[in-house]
């Protein structure tokens, strides 16, 4: 795709400094590499390359998060600032957002729109510079889908609450020194009007973390239980009872952030030799068979015209504004375009898809693809609820009748 | 590079001829255009004529405006929303791209003025029985200056006034100027399941025809013509598409069944979402393959290809889908979905279908 926008006067100079920045912070010869496309002197500047660090690095220079406020890390920027820095990122093969990915992506402009001035200051810029890592206690065994239904009980006593219940699917949970955790404060009113959002120190006593083992084998995410965990009332975000609405500016940004997340990851693992879509076509064997050729075609298509369809959606973020639900058109293709072609590369590769010899890792790494693949439309909201809400709200089709509606969370017939 | 998105100007455009044709091409008036044998009317065609539509993409050298290609894509989007019947794909697509593309300078100040002003209505005659769309495929025989075979699946190709045909030339392929009205020629009008664009079989028999550009050149100005048509029929698609996705919804917030409207269903619900996911990657496609036209003659081959595999499909399923929505009324000739219907189905193939510009992608990538 050459497909760009043409710098503005005020846009070019923002370049040129991001661009003079990353000069300055990054290894020696990094950029001088990737202009002049050595991939040798690439691999060179990029050995022992900390990312940890550099998630610091960029943290504390403000292009980790433009549009924060400058008091709390960021530059105050406009919503193009930010895509003029992502551009350059991707330019020069680092990933766009650090380590603390669900920090910056999701706490952070959870507690811009919703904390108070103490939680703004006390947690934005530990965020921004990875220092503090936060992950996300949403979703529970039984409150998939209808996360608003989540049961997990915080019972406010004397200047505190007390935390019980389970949480799942939670990524770097050992990691994160804090968790954005939706609780039920009110049991008597409807799902909805019940609900409070905390910020949890995951060290505290009866936080205790079991990972999950899933599909591929191993275990990227995590089961929390709650027992007795005791939760100072000031950890409260807004106020008692409007956590739904908080959680909602989560969810939100989550969308936003997993619609462009494989794209950048693939981008930045497919990393200094070739591009992702090179890769992609040289894993594939049988080049002259008519099926393969339409197969690898239409990848070809679905990428691109997804990548344009992002790129639109970038252009009318460049006029401002919150996510809005058309964040899960791009995430639900996104999901179902993987999960196709991840299969469509298993079929391709034949027998050796189901077979292989021991420490055959491009094998490996296709069955993993394969089984990981499967979340894609699971995790950050079903492809089914995101199209509900595509239906819903952007096409203002009338909603389902809801039975739970009106009815005390308690007497809901609940898993 | 240029930028990208629409300018003012273009955006203006766009709701002119959103309010031109909901009023010139509304559901009763294409029923009634699709039924006559031109398949036109002519005094929309002037009025259209009149707001410069014809000249948009021909220089001012040229009897035209000078703009490009965006406003082409803007224009076949809504033409093909409202399903507008008029030569306007086959004359100032096909074949005032056909003279641009391989016509001598000379050549092009004599026929594109007419095109341009609407009083020439071209048609151009590349396809023949075989069915076949490469550029290079033509069996018309040129010799002395005289056309021998036939030609078929020519839009609007009864009606034209100026022919453009492709024709062997020795071991090449020419392009030529034809006067329909010539000796030797035969038109006959094709039955045709998309009753709102017309096509015709051509028959030539030693039929006086003049070069046009040099000799040989055919093959590339065809190829490059057939990639721009591409681009702009995908615009088309879009539009349609973007129809069908209107009417379904439209459609699902009034229809009741069981006591509540039909959109209210999941079912329904999610393939109205499916849809409408579909519309916007389209449209993506068609916008860039028409910048890509506009503006990155590089960029042109594969963007064409791309878009069209990708609307073609599109079209077709939002088309498909807004009958079973639809249900009963939408089986029914009076309902207008079979006319979206047809129409998709007609674009898909035309110019080759998703599965044939998929193969093209996978050439033109190296694969």
């Amino acid at each position: 795709m050459r497909w760009t926008i043409e710098d503005t006067p005020e846009r070019a100079a923002f370049r040129e400094e991001v661009r003079g920045w990353l000069r300055e912070n990054l290894p020696k010869g990094w950029c001088e590499a990737i202009e002049s496309g050595d991939h040798a002197a690439l691999d060179k500047a990029r050995e022992g390359w900390d990312f940890l660090g550099w998630s610091r690095v960029i943290g504390m220079s403000g292009y980790g998060a433009p549009l924060w406020p400058k008091e709390y890390g960021g530059l105050s920027g406009e919503p193009w600032m930010q895509n003029v820095v992502r551009e350059e990122l991707a330019r020069y093969r680092l990933p766009t957002v650090g380590v603390n990915i669900l920090g910056v992506g999701l706490a952070g402009p959870t507690l811009i729109a919703h904390g108070n001035e103490e939680q703004k200051s006390r947690y934005l810029q530990k965020i921004l510079t990875s220092e503090e890592i936060w992950c996300q206690l949403f979703s529970e065994p039984g409150s998939g889908s209808d996360l608003a239904s989540s049961g997990t009980r915080a019972v406010r006593t004397n200047g505190e609450y007390i935390i019980n219940g389970q949480k799942v699917w939670t990524s770097i949970a050992q990691l994160s020194q804090f968790g954005m955790l939706l609780a039920r404060t009110d049991p008597d009113v409807p799902k909805h009007d019940g609900l409070s959002y905390f910020i949890v120190d995951m060290k505290t006593p009866g936080v205790d973390i079991r990972p999950l083992r899933q599909i591929t084998g191993s275990a990227e995410f995590n089961e929390v239980y709650f027992n007795d965990v005791r939760i100072p009332a000031e950890n409260l975000v807004g106020v008692e009872g409007d956590g739904w609405r908080v959680a909602r500016t989560t969810l939100m940004n989550e969308r936003v952030a997993l619609s462009g997340l494989s794209l950048d990851a693939a981008a930045f693992m497919g990393g200094t030799r070739k591009d992702p879509w090179g890769m992609f076509v040289d894993s594939i064997p049988n080049r002259e068979d008519l099926r393969v050729r339409q197969f690898i075609a239409k990848s070809y298509v679905e990428k691109e015209v997804k990548e344009i369809t992002q790129f639109r959606a970038n252009m009318a973020r460049m006029s401002g504004s919150q996510p809005g639900p058309e964040g899960g058109v791009t995430k639900v293709y996104n999901a179902e375009f993987n999960k196709w072609r991840a299969n469509g590369i298993m079929n391709a590769n034949g027998p050796s898809s189901v077979a292989w010899d021991n420490g055959d890792t491009a094998a490996e790494n296709r069955a993993h693809a394969f089984l990981r693949a499967r979340a894609n439309s699971i995790e950050g909201g079903t492809t089914e609820i995101l199209k509900t809400q595509m239906g819903e709200r952007l096409l203002g089709l009338p909603r389902e009748p809801e039975v739970d509606k009106g009815i005390p969370w308690k007497e809901i017939r609940r898993n | 590079m240029s930028t990208f998105g629409f300018t003012e100007e273009q955006n203006e455009l766009r709701s002119t001829a959103a309010r031109f044709l909901e009023e010139k091409s509304p559901s009763a008036e294409v029923r009634r255009l699709m039924e006559t044998t031109e398949g036109f009317d002519e005094g929309t065609w002037k009025q259209m004529a009149d707001l410069g539509w014809f000249g948009m993409a021909i220089p001012e050298a040229h009897g035209g405006i000078g703009f490009g290609f965006v406003e082409i894509t803007v224009l076949m989007e809504e033409m093909g929303k409202k399903l507008l019947c008029a030569p306007y794909f086959s004359s100032v697509i096909l074949g005032a791209n056909a003279i641009l593309n391989a016509g001598t300078d000379a050549q092009k100040s004599e026929l594109l003025p007419g095109i341009a002003d609407g009083t020439t209505r071209a048609a151009l005659a590349f396809v023949e029985p075989s069915g076949k769309w490469e550029a290079d495929s033509a069996e018309v025989v040129e010799k002395d200056g005289k056309l021998t075979g036939t030609k078929s699946y020519v839009v609007d190709g009864a009606t034209a006034n100026l022919l453009i045909v492709s024709a062997k030339t020795g071991n090449d392929i020419s392009l030529f100027v034809v006067d329909p009205d010539a000796e030797g020629i035969t038109r006959t009008p094709l039955q045709t399941l998309d009753m709102t664009r017309k096509q015709a079989k051509i028959d030539f028999n030693n039929t006086p025809a003049t070069l046009l550009g040099e000799k040989g050149s055919g093959t590339a100005a065809l190829q490059k013509t057939l990639e721009q048509a591409a681009c702009a029929l995908s615009a088309e698609m879009v539009g349609g598409a973007q129809a069908c996705l209107d009417a379904s919804t439209t459609y699902a917030k009034e229809r009741y069944q069981f006591g509540r409207p039909i959109g209210s269903f999941q079912a329904i619900k999610h393939k109205c979402a499916n849809m409408l996911m579909e519309v916007e990657m389209a449209r993506s496609a068609a916008y860039y393959a028409g910048w890509a036209a506009a503006e990155d003659p590089d960029e042109l081959s594969l963007a064409a290809s791309l878009a069209k595999a990708y609307c073609s499909d599109a079209f077709f399923h939002a088309a498909a889908e807004n009958i079973q929505i639809h249900g009963g009324i939408g089986f029914t000739w009076e309902h207008d979905a079979h006319l979206y219907f047809r129409r998709a189905k007609s674009d898909e193939i035309y110019l080759g279908d998703a599965t044939y510009h998929r193969e093209l992608v996978a050439q033109k990538l190296g694969v």
